[in-house]
C-alpha cells in the first residue's frame, strides 16, 4: 500500500505539473545525449590509440644517394636497438606499389609519380610508441639518413580534432546539466508547493521524513530515467544517421563506434541522470520542507 | 526554559517552568503575543528552546535527533483554529490519511475511523467533504484525526477561535471526553468564557512569564 501510494503521488505530481516536466526532460536529453556523445568519443579515441600505435610506426626515409655499406649499418643498428620491436626495409618498388595501392582511386596522381621517385625508407615499429624522440635523436644524422617521420604525429591531430569536439560536448553538457538540475529544483519546489497542505499535516502527525520526501525524489528519478532513456535513443539514432550513414567514409578511417559502447551509454546515462537528480530533489526537499 | 526568534528584542518566552501531568486539561491564557503558543510549537518541537529543556511523554525532545521526531509526532495530536483539513478529501479519507502516512493499512484505517468519527459525533457525514461541513464539524473531523492515532497528548491551539459560542461549548464537551479517557489535553486559547466553565488548570502567560497557575482556575 505505501508503495503504491508513493508512486501513485510521484505520477499525480508529474502530471499535476506536466509543462514543467516535459521542460525538464528536454533539457536532460540534451545534456545527457552530450555527456553521452563525449564519453563515446573518450572511449573511441582510446580505442583508436590503441588499434593506431600497434600499427604505427616511425619511417626513416633514406637518401637516394644512399650506398649499401651505410644501408646495412642503419639495418645492423636497428637490429640491435632495444627499442625497436620491428623493422622493415621498404624498398623503392615497394614504397610505389603501396603508394600505387593506397591511390588506385586516383590514377592521375599514380601516373604522375615515376617508379624511381618514391624513397626507399625503413619502417620501424616501436616498442613504446612514445619513444619516438630517442630514435629520432639516435638515426636523423646517421649518413645516408635523410629524414626520420613519426607517423603518431599525423594520428595525433585527428585526436586532437576529436579531443576537441568531445571537449565542446562536455561543455554543452556542462550547461545543460545545470539548467537541467535548475529545473528539477524548481520543479520539485512547485511540486512541494502544490502538496504544501498534505505535507503539513504529514508532518504533523508524525510521516516519517522518507514518506514524505520519496514522491518528490521520485518524481525527479523518473524523469531523469526518462530522459536518459531518450538521450539514449538520440545516440542510437546518431550512430544510424550519421556515424554509420553520413560519415560512413570517414569511419574507415577513424574505426567504427561499435554497439557495445553506445549500449553501455543507456546504464551509465540513467545513472548518472538519476542520482543527480535525485541528490538535487532532495537537498531541494531539505530547504523547503523543514521538520 | 527560554525561547528567543531570532529578530526579537525580547524572548517569547523567558525562563518559563511548567509541568503537567499525565492525564491533566490545562488551558494556557494570555493576550496575543504573550507567548503562549509558543508553548505549543515547542512541543510539537517545530521550534527548539534556547535554553532549558523541554520533555515530553518522558523524552527530552529539545535535543531529540531530526530522524526521531515523525515517530515522537506520532504520541501527539494536534487541532489548531483554522482546523487544516485537505480540502479535495471527505471526512473518512482525511482521518484515514493521517492512518495511511504513517503506515497503517487500509483495513485498519476501515477499522478505526469510523469508531472515531462516531465518538466525535460525525456518524453519517463521513462522505462529506469540508466545504459541506459546519466550522464546527471541521473542528470535529480535526480532532478524529488527532485522536485516531490515540495519542497521549492532544494538543489544542485556539481551537474555539473560528467558531461560534455555542459550537465552542460542543468542542469543549468533545475534548473533555476524549480527557476522561486518559489522554492529557493542553489548551491554548483566550476565550474567557470555556475557561470559567470548565474550571480546569489555568496557567496564564504574559510578556513571556507565568504569571498564574491556578488548579481549577477562571479566566481572570
Amino acid at each position: 500500500m505505501r508503495a503504491k501510494y508513493v508512486l501513485l503521488e510521484m505520477l499525480v505530481g508529474l502530471w499535476r505539473n506536466v509543462t514543467m516536466t516535459i521542460a525538464m526532460i528536454i533539457t536532460m536529453i540534451v545534456s545527457l545525449s552530450m555527456l553521452g556523445a563525449s564519453l563515446l568519443m573518450y572511449m573511441q579515441v582510446d580505442e583508436m590509440k590503441g588499434h593506431y600505435y600497434e600499427q604505427v610506426e616511425v619511417s626513416i626515409y633514406l637518401e637516394k644517394s644512399i650506398d649499401d655499406a651505410q644501408r646495412s649499418d642503419i639495418k645492423s643498428k636497428l637490429d640491435s636497438d632495444p627499442l625497436v620491436k620491428d623493422v622493415l626495409w621498404e624498398t623503392k618498388e615497394m614504397a610505389y606499389e603501396n603508394f600505387k595501392e593506397q591511390f588506385r582511386d586516383a590514377p592521375d596522381l599514380v601516373n604522375a609519380i615515376g617508379a624511381d621517385e618514391l624513397p626507399e625508407s625503413f619502417r620501424v615499429a616501436l616498442k613504446n610508441p612514445q619513444e619516438f624522440d630517442k630514435i629520432n635523436a639516435a638515426y636523423a644524422g646517421l649518413p645516408g639518413v635523410d629524414t626520420v617521420v613519426d607517423q603518431q604525429k599525423l594520428l595525433q591531430k585527428i585526436f586532437d580534432i576529436l579531443g576537441s569536439v568531445q571537449n565542446l560536448s562536455l561543455v554543452v553538457a556542462g550547461f545543460m546539466g545545470l539548467a537541467a538540475l535548475l529545473l528539477v529544483a524548481n520543479t520539485i519546489q512547485v511540486a512541494a508547493y502544490s502538496k504544501r497542505r498534505e505535507v503539513a499535516v504529514m508532518k504533523l502527525v508524525g510521516a516519517s521524513n522518507w514518506f514524505i520526501q520519496a514522491p518528490f525524489v521520485l518524481e525527479a528519478v523518473f524523469a531523469a530515467l526518462l530522459g536518459s532513456i531518450l538521450a539514449w535513443v538520440m545516440l542510437v539514432v546518431g550512430k544510424i544517421v550519421l556515424i554509420d550513414g553520413k560519415l560512413a567514409a570517414l569511419t574507415d578511417l577513424l574505426l567504427p563506434v561499435s554497439w557495445g559502447n553506445v549500449n553501455l551509454m543507456l546504464p551509465i546515462l540513467a545513472g548518472i541522470g538519476s542520482v543527480v537528480s535525485a541528490v538535487t530533489a532532495w537537498v531541494t526537499l531539505r530547504f523547503y520542507i523543514r521538520v | 526554559m527560554t525561547k528567543t526568534y531570532p529578530k526579537a528584542s525580547r524572548p517569547s518566552l523567558d525562563d518559563v517552568s511548567v509541568s503537567i501531568e499525565k492525564g491533566d486539561f490545562v488551558f494556557f491564557i494570555g493576550p496575543s503575543g504573550s507567548g503562549k503558543s509558543s508553548i505549543v510549537k515547542l512541543m510539537l518541537h517545530e521550534i527548539k528552546p534556547n535554553k532549558g529543556k523541554v520533555i515530553v511523554n518522558g523524552k527530552e525532545i529539545s535535543s531529540m535527533r531530526g530522524w526521531k521526531i515523525p515517530s515522537f509526532r506520532r504520541s501527539i495530536g494536534c487541532v489548531f483554529q483554522d482546523f487544516r483539513l485537505l480540502p479535495n478529501k471527505t471526512a473518512y479519507e482525511n482521518v484515514a490519511f493521517a492512518l495511511e502516512v504513517i503506515g497503517k493499512s487500509k483495513a485498519v484505517a476501515r477499522r478505526v475511523v469510523p469508531e472515531v468519527l462516531e465518538l466525535v459525533g460525525l456518524g453519517g457525514k463521513e462522505h462529506r467533504y469540508p466545504h459541506e461541513l459546519s466550522g464546527g464539524e471541521q473542528q470535529r473531523v480535526a480532532v478524529a484525526r488527532a485522536f485516531v492515532n490515540r495519542p497521549l497528548i492532544l494538543l489544542a491551539d485556539e481551537p474555539t477561535g473560528n467558531l461560534d459560542p455555542d459550537t465552542s461549548i460542543e468542542i469543549m464537551r468533545l475534548l473533555d471526553r476524549i480527557n476522561r479517557t486518559g489522554t492529557t489535553v493542553v489548551m491554548v486559547t483566550h476565550d474567557s468564557n470555556i475557561v470559567n466553565q470548565m474550571r480546569r488548570r489555568v496557567i496564564e502567560i504574559e510578556g513571556g512569564r507565568i504569571v498564574r497557575d491556578q488548579a481549577r482556575g477562571v479566566y481572570g
